[in-house]
C-alpha cells in the first residue's frame, strides 16, 4: 500500500459520494474542527459532490488563527531585542500585529528564521551561544509533544540560551465551548485526525455522553474525508450519538501513550484565551514549574496581558462558525493573503485563506 | 586547481587570470572566448534576437540532480526556447564568496560548460567578483542568454485558444521538492531528484511535428500553476486541468502529503506547458514522448472557451477548485 493513491482513488470516491447523497435528507449541520479539513475539503472539490442538505462549517482548529494578536505583538518586541534569534514555524511570519508582522521585522533586521520543528532550536542554540533563541511555541496536541521533547532535550544537556514563547492549546475544550452555544446548532463534528493520533479517541466521548453528538475521526485524503461524512451523516440520521473511528490506520483508541506520557511530565492545563472567542478554562497548555527556566516571559521579565483582534476584522465569529469568511466586510477587499487584517487570512489552515484561494464566487 | 579562493582572485590580477585560465577558460572554452577581449565580438546574420538574462542563488548549491552552474545555463537557455528562439550564446558572471572551494567550483564550471554542450549553446563572456566572507551565501550566478529567433514561430503566451490541450512534458514539483528537503535535512528517504535540464531540444522536436503550437512556457518558480494562471491572464481564457492526468512521482507524491504542500504549486527546472489545437495534440505528445525529456509527457487539461480568466481543477472526487496564483512562499504544514 503506498497510503496516497488508494486514498484518492476516483473510482471510490465517486461511489462514497453517491452513497452520501442517499442518506439523509434533513438539513444537517457538520462541524470540520481542523483547519486542514478546511483546507483539504476544498483542495478537492468535496462540497460540490455533497448533497445539498449538508452543511459544512469550518471550526477553531487552526493554532495560528486562534492565537490573539497580543501574542504575535508580543514576538514581534522580543524580535527587536540585538540578542535575539526568533525561530517560529513559517505560518506565523505574515500574521499582522499592531507592529507588522515578524516578516516585515526579519526584512528590517531582526533575526527571525523559520523552523520545520522544535527540535531544530536545539542546533541552533547551540550553533549560537552569544544568543537567545525564543522559539515561538504554538500548537494544538499534535504539535505540543514535540516541543515537550524539546524541552526535555535541552533540560537534559544543560542548554541555557534556548527559551519558549508557548500558546499551546487543546481542541476538546474549545468544542465544548461551540457545542453550548446557542446560536449553533452542531449536529455533528468531524473530528481532527492527527490530535486524536496523539489524544486517542476517548476525550471526545464527552460529545457523545453528554451533548447527543456524534463524532467520526477523519483523515485528510479524500477518501477519508468522504467516508468520514458517510460515517457521520448516517450517525446522525439514525440519532446514534457515537464517537467513530475512520481513521485507524493513524490513530488507535488509546492514542499515542508515549507522546501522552511527554505531555503530562511537561506541561500544565490552564485557561487560555482563543482568537474571537475568549478564555475558555482549561484550554491552555504551559510548562510546568521544572521548566520555568525555559519560558520567554520569564526570562525577559515581560507583564503579558492578552487582548485580541483588529478593528473590522471578524476571524472570532469565522472561527466559531457563525459566519463565513465571505460575510466578513473586509474579505478580498482591505484583507487578503498579501495584506492580511487577521490571522484567518494568512495561515495555511485558515478559513478565510482557504475560501480566498479556492472559492469559486471569489472570482 | 586546488585551495580556497581569496580576495585576491576578485582584484583583478595575477591570480585573477590565473582562476580565469585554469577553471573557467579550461572548460569553457570556445573560438569567441578564446579571443579574450573586454566583450565578445559576434557575427551574426539574423535581424530578430531573443535577449534575456537570470540570476541563481540556490541553496544548498550541490543537491541530487545537479547544483547552481546546471541550473543557470539551463535556466536561460530554456527562457530563450521558450520564447521561439534557438539559443546561441551565453554570458556568465560570479559573485564568490571569499572562501569558497576551488574544486566545488571547479565543479560548478565543468557542469555550466557541459550543459552548454548538451544544449548547443557558447559560453563568450563573464566576470567574476570575490566578496569578503559573509557577504553572500557561498556563490551566486548570473547569465545572460542571446538566441535567433525563429521564424514564422510564435509561442507567445498571449496566443492560448478555445479548444487548445494542455501538455507537460513529464512529472511535477520534482526540482522543488528536492531542494526543500535537502536544504532543511528534513530526512525523508527516497530518490528526490531535480528535473534540471536545457529544453531546447524537446521545443524543436515538438515544433517540427507541429509548427503552429499556440504557447510554450517552462514552469518554474511557483510551479505549473503560477505559468497556467499567467497564460490564463495574458490570453484570457479560462483553463480546466485534469487532476486524474497531472503525473508525479511517488516520493513527490509522499513528500508533499506527509508536508501539506500542493505538487501545482511546487517548483520545476525542466519542465515545460505547451497549448496545443486538438487536432494536432496527439502527433505533438507522441514527439515528445519519444524524447529523452518528454518520456512521462501527459495531456492535463484544456482551454474550455468558458468567459473570464481562471484556471480550475477538476478534483479526484469529481469536484472542482480554483487553482490560483502563488502568493508568498510555500511552507510546510504546521500539524
Amino acid at each position: 500500500m503506498k497510503f496516497v493513491d488508494e486514498f484518492r482513488n476516483n473510482e471510490y470516491s465517486k461511489k462514497l459520494a453517491e452513497k452520501l447523497n442517499n442518506i439523509s435528507n434533513e438539513k444537517i449541520n457538520i462541524m470540520e474542527v481542523c483547519g486542514t479539513h478546511t483546507m483539504a475539503i476544498f483542495r478537492y472539490g468535496i462540497r460540490d459532490v455533497l448533497p445539498p442538505n449538508i452543511n459544512l462549517i469550518s471550526g477553531p482548529g487552526c493554532p495560528v488563527c486562534v492565537t490573539p494578536q497580543s501574542y504575535i505583538d508580543t514576538a514581534i518586541t522580543l524580535s527587536e531585542k540585538v540578542d535575539v534569534i526568533i525561530a517560529t514555524f513559517g505560518d506565523m511570519m505574515k500574521v499582522p500585529g499592531k507592529k507588522g508582522s515578524l516578516s516585515v521585522k526579519k526584512a528590517e533586521g531582526a533575526d527571525v528564521r523559520i523552523v520545520y520543528s522544535p527540535m531544530d532550536c536545539l542546533e541552533m542554540a547551540s550553533q549560537n551561544p552569544c544568543k537567545k533563541i525564543v522559539f515561538l511555541s504554538v500548537g494544538f496536541e499534535t504539535t505540543a509533544p514535540m516541543a515537550a521533547i524539546t524541552i526535555m532535550e535541552a533540560k537534559k544537556n544543560n542548554i541555557s540560551n534556548l527559551f519558549f514563547f508557548t500558546a499551546h492549546k487543546i481542541v476538546p475544550p474549545a468544542m465544548e465551548a461551540l457545542v453550548q452555544d446557542k446560536e449553533l446548532k452542531i449536529d455533528g463534528f468531524l473530528l481532527p485526525g492527527h490530535v486524536c493520533a496523539i489524544t486517542g479517541t476517548k476525550t471526545y466521548e464527552f460529545l457523545s455522553e453528554d451533548y447527543n453528538i456524534p463524532g467520526v475521526v477523519t483523515g485528510f485524503e479524500p477518501i477519508d474525508i468522504l467516508q468520514g461524512l458517510n460515517t457521520l451523516v448516517s450517525l446522525i440520521s439514525k440519532r446514534d450519538y457515537r464517537i467513530e473511528n475512520e481513521y485507524k490506520r493513524i490513530v488507535k483508541t488509546e492514542g499515542n501513550p508515549i507522546a501522552l506520557e511527554y505531555l503530562n511530565s511537561v506541561f500544565n492545563i490552564v485557561d487560555s484565551s482563543w482568537r474571537g472567542i475568549g478564555i475558555i478554562p482549561k484550554s491552555g497548555l504551559e510548562f510546568n514549574s521544572k521548566y520555568e527556566d525555559f519560558d520567554a516571559l520569564k526570562h525577559f521579565k515581560i507583564n503579558y496581558e492578552e487582548y485580541d483582534g483588529s478593528p473590522g476584522c471578524k476571524c472570532g465569529e469565522i472561527l466559531k462558525g457563525k459566519i463565513k469568511p465571505t460575510d466578513c466586510p473586509l474579505f478580498k477587499k482591505l484583507c487578503s493573503p498579501e495584506n492580511p487584517v487577521g490571522s484567518c487570512m494568512v495561515s495555511s489552515e485558515g478559513t478565510c485563506a482557504a475560501y480566498y484561494r479556492y472559492h469559486k464566487e471569489t472570482k | 586547481m586546488k585551495g580556497k579562493i581569496t580576495l585576491s582572485h576578485g582584484s583583478g590580477g595575477v591570480q585573477t587570470n590565473k582562476l580565469i585560465n585554469e577553471v573557467f577558460f579550461n572548460y569553457f572554452n570556445n573560438d569567441i572566448l578564446n579571443q579574450m577581449n573586454d566583450a565578445a565580438q559576434i557575427d551574426i546574420d539574423f535581424t530578430k534576437l531573443a535577449f534575456t538574462t537570470d540570476s541563481f542563488v540556490v541553496n544548498p548549491i550541490f543537491f541530487n540532480g545537479g547544483n547552481i552552474g546546471k541550473l543557470a545555463v539551463c535556466g536561460t537557455v530554456n527562457d530563450l526556447a521558450v520564447s521561439g528562439a534557438k539559443p546561441l550564446y551565453l554570458t556568465s558572471a560570479f559573485i564568490i564568496e571569499e572562501g569558497f572551494s576551488i574544486e566545488k567550483l571547479e565543479e560548478i564550471v565543468k557542469s555550466m560548460a557541459e550543459e552548454a554542450r548538451i544544449a548547443g549553446v557558447k559560453i563568450v563572456a563573464g566576470d567574476t567578483k570575490v566578496v569578503e566572507k559573509g557577504n553572500v551565501d557561498g556563490i551566486y550566478i548570473n547569465t545572460s542568454g542571446i538566441g535567433k529567433i525563429y521564424e514564422n514561430v510564435n509561442i507567445n503566451c498571449a496566443n492560448a485558444r478555445a479548444g487548445d490541450v494542455v501538455i507537460i512534458n513529464g512529472t511535477l514539483g520534482d526540482h522543488g521538492m528536492t531542494i526543500m528537503c535537502e536544504r532543511n535535512k528534513l530526512g525523508l528517504e527516497g530518490n528526490l531528484k531535480s528535473d534540471c535540464a536545457c529544453l531546447n531540444s524537446l521545443v524543436d522536436t515538438m515544433l517540427e511535428a507541429y509548427d503552429g503550437i499556440h504557447v510554450i512556457r517552462d514552469a518554474t518558480r511557483g510551479g505549473i500553476a503560477a505559468v497556467l494562471n499567467e497564460i490564463s491572464e495574458f490570453s484570457n481564457v479560462t483553463i480546466a486541468l485534469d487532476e486524474n492526468a497531472i503525473p508525479l512521482k511517488e516520493e513527490v507524491k509522499g513528500a508533499t502529503e506527509m508536508l501539506g504542500l500542493d505538487p501545482l504549486y511546487i517548483a520545476n527546472e525542466g519542465k515545460l506547458c505547451a497549448f496545443v489545437p486538438e487536432a494536432y495534440a496527439k502527433k505533438v505528445l507522441n514527439a515528445m514522448q519519444n524524447h529523452p525529456l518528454g518520456s512521462e509527457a501527459a495531456i492535463i487539461g484544456k482551454v474550455t472557451g468558458e468567459l473570464g480568466q481562471k484556471v480550475y481543477l477538476n478534483t479526484v472526487v469529481g469536484g472542482k477548485r480554483l487553482v490560483d496564483m502563488p502568493s508568498g512562499i510555500q511552507l510546510p504544514r504546521i500539524c
